[in-house]
């Protein structure tokens, strides 16, 4: 039986979901110190289809993340649900990256680990954009298979089950194959107790930019072409809405008013 | 090398089944307004197999010219596939900008080109315009460049992203968003506004990795984008059941039910439901907002609505400040007097 070396992308993320009205300053801003360091969500159910695969099929499972040294925090997180090697890829030189940048550095890392499938969350919450995974897999120069809800090992082949809009799309591919993988796939497995107490404190390797070949001229701003030439924050205008009380005269004023004005029939 | 600032605007032009998708009519009329700006043609490129007859619409949409590739291989859409034809295609015909749509397609699509040739992308913007762009470290100017304007961080600002030094300028667009040449307009234009030039696939001896089994098409039962009244919910509705109450309001008036992101996350209602940045944008006649605090990522996708109503137990809650009638209290009580006012008319 074919058995799989699996390796998946996580990162650690700002909890943008948490920006409601508290973590809003009074001038529209937002507080950012209010806000949650995470495991990406869809990054954790990467993580599931990896450990999945290695759980019915054997083989291994690697994670990788690139970032500061404080998101060995998430590192831990995998290895306490399953993962057998966890690695931080963190290095000034790889600071402001863009997305091109990024998946650069994280493939240089990815093919040190020589891997039968790579998973990928489709995206990650802070900047939404699902650019690195197929970034990765294109110079990985592999299958890729984006959106990913289903997968079935084959031998060397995937049969992968995924999302493409318009319908579900079953496709077969053959390995190496990258996923981008989406909530569908399912939730991460809990940690296991015997392995929260092994690796509460676990230090994961640590590689820097050099140590995986990366060019400089690749990397951080050098190794990006897009900019930010500005920032500006959503300042939503006044709130002057015109409040209805909560009770059937209210309710009823407003639903007669609505009606008055043909904004519904 | 030629001067990449003659180049083309180009669009992706999706289609399946060798029907086209809406979104290339709607980069079309964004490309139209970049490309007089700049002085430049508009270029739609077409890939599949047996898609020639497609090309006529695009030409009344908005393009000038139809980068035609026909290739048995790009039958149906495989990453590797239309990336190597159209990585070439650019190679060849050094267009200065190309947009693609944010859908499945277009974010599979666009981040593996622009991997391949080195360039910049921005993904999932609602706003592109021309404009000069002077880098505040160097102090260079560029005249002229592409100016991406997109949610970030959740939707809670507005980043304006350029990409000055590399060819081409890339960008993946929301959907909705911008709007395709109006009915007149493509009528003026009509079918002989445009050429086409067919372009080879590159593809002999590429390995391509995937091989597509089956596709179910899925019939999109939420038609969000053409409600004219949507209620949606949030957080704040609590749970799965009590969603239920937002279907019986929307049934009362004969509108559609869409969520936050955060409903969807909690599983209260259906990701095709989602209204926000990374969702659906909709701009109803009216929004009935149901415990949704209001997270700018949500806001970015429903201000546009006429009328919004917003039911929210906590008055500072940010959906009062877009809203044009607000209900301080317990949707669970307001709802179903909402109703039964509904059902005896006032």
């Amino acid at each position: 039986m074919k058995t799989y070396n699996c390796v998946v992308c996580i990162k650690q993320v700002p909890d943008t979901q948490k920006v409601t009205g508290e973590a809003m300053k009074a001038d529209g801003t937002i507080n950012r110190a209010a806000l949650p360091a995470i495991f990406n969500p869809e990054d954790k159910n990467a993580l599931e289809a990896a450990l999945w695969v290695k759980e019915t099929y054997g083989g291994t499972v690697t994670v990788i993340t690139m970032g500061l040294p404080a998101a060995k925090a998430i590192l831990r997180e995998a290895l306490m649900c399953g993962a057998d090697r966890a690695v931080l890829v963190t290095d000034r030189k790889a600071a402001g990256s863009d997305t091109l940048a990024t998946s650069y550095i994280l493939s240089q890392a990815v093919k040190r680990f020589n891997p039968d499938l790579v998973f990928c969350g489709r995206q990650a919450i802070d900047g939404d954009t699902a650019q690195v995974g197929p970034q990765i897999g294109e110079k990985l120069d592999c299958a890729v298979v984006t959106y990913l809800e289903k997968l079935e090992m084959d031998g060397d082949t995937a049969i992968a089950t995924r999302d493409i809009g318009t319908g579900i799309e079953t496709c077969r591919a053959k390995l190496p194959a990258l996923f981008t993988v989406t909530e569908k796939f399912g939730a991460l497995r809990p940690f296991q107790m015997r392995r929260v107490m092994t690796y509460k404190n676990a230090e994961p390797e640590v590689l820097d930019c050099a140590a995986i070949g990366c060019e400089d001229a690749r990397c951080g701003f050098a190794g990006s072409p897009t900019s930010v030439n500005k920032i500006q924050s959503v300042v939503l205008a006044g709130g002057a809405f015109k409040e209805i009380s909560p009770d059937d005269a209210g309710i009823g004023g407003l639903v007669a008013e609505l009606i008055a004005d043909h904004t519904i029939g | 090398m030629t001067d990449r600032s003659k180049g083309e605007v180009w669009v992706f032009a999706e289609q399946e089944e060798g029907k086209l998708a809406e979104i290339p009519f709607e980069l079309l009329g964004k490309a139209r307004e970049l490309a007089s700006k700049l002085g430049v043609k508009v270029g739609a490129v077409l890939m599949g197999e047996g898609v020639e007859p497609c090309a006529a619409a695009l030409v009344a949409g908005g393009a000038d010219v139809v980068h035609l590739i026909e290739d048995p291989a790009l039958k149906v859409f495989r990453s590797k596939a239309y990336r190597h034809a159209l990585v070439e295609l650019i190679k060849e015909a050094q267009p200065q900008i190309v947009i693609f749509g944010a859908t499945h397609m277009g974010r599979d699509l666009a981040p593996a080109v622009a991997s391949a040739l080195r360039c910049g992308l921005t993904a999932d913007c609602t706003d592109l315009q021309i404009g000069d762009y002077t880098d505040k470290k160097t102090g260079e100017t560029f005249a002229n460049v592409l100016h991406q304007i997109r949610p970030a961080f959740g939707g809670n600002i507005i980043a304006t992203i350029v990409n000055a030094r590399h060819w081409p300028q890339m960008a993946t667009v929301r959907e909705g968003v911008m709007k395709p040449l109006d009915a007149a307009a493509r009528e003026a234009r009509g079918a002989n506004a445009g050429t086409v030039v067919r372009h080879a696939s590159h593809l002999d001896g590429v390995e391509i990795p995937v091989e597509v089994v089956e596709i179910v098409r899925k019939a999109s039962s939420v038609n969000l984008k053409g409600a004219r009244i949507i209620v949606a919910g949030g957080a704040g509705v609590g749970s799965k059941e009590n969603f239920a109450l937002l279907h019986d309001l929307a049934a009362a008036l004969g509108g559609a039910v869409g969520g936050s992101r955060a409903a969807v996350d909690l599983g209260y209602c259906e990701h095709e439901r989602q209204i926000g940045q990374t969702g659906v944008t909709v701009r109803p006649a009216l929004m009935i907002s149901c415990g949704i605090s209001g997270a700018v990522q949500h806001l970015a996708g429903m201000q546009d609505a006429a009328k919004i109503i917003a039911i929210n137990t906590d008055r500072d809650a940010p959906i009062f400040k877009v809203a044009h009638y607000g209900i301080v209290g317990d949707l669970n009580v307001v709802i179903p007097k909402l109703i039964k006012a509904i059902r005896n008319k006032g």
